[in-house]
């Protein structure tokens, strides 16, 4: 659908390939011109790669990119409009909010890794469970899994929230736990899918475990979409924690969360709306190119 | 059909009761301390009291009986409609519902409504318009629609039309003109994941040969899309309306908080702060109510609208 859509609004950069696009996207049938290659020639993920890029490296060493020391107060400089010295201003403090911003991403991206992690392993868990075994433990998961999807998925985040407490953490189990039943979906269905093919049944036939064929056979060859899924979900995932630490439920006040920084801005927005605003767009533009990464992926691997 | 009928609401009740004991076993059974929340709520200190007063207290609250003791009192006394008292505020949490529900089903539906008109509007007009810079733009908004945190959509619109335009207000309930920012805020992520189905779904169903047949027999695009496409492309989004209603209640909790209204939303997130156990528990549930219910509806629509449903009994949601 996007390749039509693809209008180039930039001459297309010949930049080298980023490595990191190129370990999730296979796709044996493009032989000539590699799937990575395909990707490069479209500068909306050009943007995309070098926005996420940036925030990785945020949130991994947030001191590389930071021009300023996030907690350092400046009263003169307090709620300074975005400029050249302060690139996204100051905020009531005088702090420099693209340096928090910076500082910001370690503690909400590590959440919601943690969120995509616990939910990647539990679903993959329990849909391999599911889907191998069948029976009755595939219908007693399953409907566990539908009752999860029965109750939207920021209430049990508030649920789970509640009963441990607030900080970084509980935000990330809560968010990881509502995301669990796609994940559980989408690998049954692939497991299910794959039980049933040929190879399967030759190695079955072959005197293989059920042990050995699920770990050498099945899993390998079922969680392609489970993995988009992961990308996919990890830009939900980001919105969901900073919904979260936006509410007041993430990290005590010093530490600065990407939600905690926009909800601060609030009591300032009509004298200093950058306060909230480019945070919120920074958070917007990292969620768009998620999105947009695991959408090209999704169609590249078909 | 009977049989069908009977067999959905069923499921329906057993889904609701199933998604009860999990929010009793999130917020009773997690390592938390519902007794010392209790007294903490009431500026009590839980570490000075002696364990007879201690255990006085869990008695007076009835937390010292076993756990499935607690659960059967609990699940019975909700069957009736009483949710407990809340920690925090002290005045049974039904009544604390009964209170605030309005303002917010009333968001809800005209956020839902508004929300169903702009996501087939936009996918309508996508697929409408011929291949170029207004329909890749058009087809590109949603995934735009479903990446914006709706907290920051919020507080743009505060900024934009309360602030530089000053046209609407910025909070609180008061004439419809309150609402409209609130209900636009809640709108725009659901109508985006509604256009993003909605446009998948119109590409299919244009590719189909009565539509083919349609055009030859000269009618405009327009009147294939109105007449022929539309209503087979809106059947899997019918599906997903559980989903979409979910997604706008939930959305009024971050919603409600930033434009300072008195609803469910609202209410949530204050007694997720004071962790308020029945309250949020009753509010948990209710929306899992709202959820099954809509899904339930549109269950039983469908084989009013898809003959095709009526005797293969579906097994579960998409």
């Amino acid at each position: 659908m996007t390749d039509v859509l693809e209008k180039p609004l930039t001459p297309a950069p010949s930049a080298p390939a980023p490595p990191t696009v190129g370990a999730p996207a296979s796709a044996p049938r493009e032989r000539a011109r590699g799937p990575v290659a395909t990707l490069l020639r479209r500068p909306g993920i050009l943007v995309a790669v070098a926005l996420v890029l940036f925030a990785l490296v945020a949130a991994i060493t947030p001191a590389l990119l930071a021009t300023h020391d996030p907690t350092a107060t400046a009263p003169l400089e307090r709620l300074l409009p975005p400029s050249p010295a302060h690139w996204f201003g100051t905020d009531e403090l005088g702090r420099d909010l693209y340096s928090r911003v910076v500082h910001g991403s370690t503690l909400t991206i590590a959440a919601t890794a943690l969120a995509v992690g616990l939910a990647l392993v539990s679903g993959l868990a329990l849909g391999i469970l599911s889907g191998f075994i069948g029976g009755g433990t595939d219908a007693v998961i399953m409907r566990i899994v539908d009752v999860l999807l029965a109750i939207p998925g920021l209430l049990l985040a508030l649920a789970i929230v509640t009963a441990l407490g607030f900080g970084t953490l509980p935000v990330a189990i809560a968010v990881g736990v509502g995301i669990i039943p796609g994940f559980a979906r989408t690998t049954r269905a692939e497991v299910l899918r794959v039980k049933t093919l040929p190879y399967v049944e030759a190695a079955r036939a072959g005197g293989a475990s059920w042990t050995r064929i699920l770990l050498t056979h099945v899993l390998p060859n079922s969680w392609g979409p489970v993995v988009v899924l992961a990308v996919l979900d990890f830009g939900a995932a980001i919105l969901a924690v900073a919904a979260l630490s936006f509410l007041g439920f993430g990290a005590a006040p010093p530490a600065a969360e990407w939600g905690t920084l926009i909800s601060n801005g609030r009591n300032y927005l009509m004298t200093a709306p950058w306060v909230s605003l480019v945070p919120g767009l920074f958070v917007a533009a990292v969620v768009l190119s998620l999105n947009h990464l695991a959408k090209s992926i999704e169609e590249v691997q078909r | 059909m009977t049989r069908y009928v009977l067999g959905r609401i069923g499921q329906a009740a057993l889904v609701l009761w199933a998604a009860y004991t999990a929010t009793f076993a999130i917020l009773y059974l997690l390592p938390s301390d519902p007794v010392a929340l209790q007294l903490g709520a009431n500026n009590i200190e839980v570490d000075s009291l002696t364990p007879e007063q201690r255990e006085a207290a869990a008695a007076r609250l009835g937390l010292d009986r076993p756990v499935w003791e607690q659960y059967l009192v609990m699940l019975g006394n909700a069957l009736r409609g009483d949710f407990g008292v809340s920690f925090a505020k002290q005045v049974p949490v039904s009544d604390l519902l009964a209170q605030r529900l309005p303002g917010t089903v009333t968001l809800s539906v005209v956020a839902v409504a508004l929300a169903l008109v702009l996501g087939v509007a936009i996918a309508f007009t996508a697929t409408l318009v011929p291949r170029g810079a207004v329909a890749s733009l058009l087809r590109r908004l949603p995934a735009v629609g479903v990446s914006v945190p709706n907290f920051w959509i919020a507080l743009l619109l505060i900024q934009i039309f309360a602030f530089i335009l000053g046209w609407l207000p910025s909070m609180g309930d008061q004439g419809w003109q309150s609402y409209v920012l609130p209900a636009i805020t809640m709108a725009i992520p659901t109508s985006a994941v509604l256009a993003q189905v909605l446009i998948r779904s119109f590409d299919d169903t244009l590719d189909e040969p009565y539509i083919a047949t349609a055009r030859a027999k000269g009618l405009t695009r327009y009147d294939v899309q109105v007449r022929h496409a539309f209503r087979n492309a809106a059947l899997p989004t019918l599906t997903i309306l559980g989903l979409l209603v979910g997604s706008t209640v939930t959305g009024s909790i971050v919603v409600e908080t930033v434009f300072s209204r008195n609803g469910i939303g609202r209410l949530a997130q204050e007694s997720v702060l004071q962790q308020d156990i029945p309250v949020v528990q009753a509010i948990v549930v209710l929306a899992a109510a709202a959820f099954v219910v809509v899904n339930l509806i549109v269950d039983l629509l469908y084989p009013l609208l898809d003959p095709r449903i009526a005797h293969t009994p579906k097994v579960s949601r998409a």
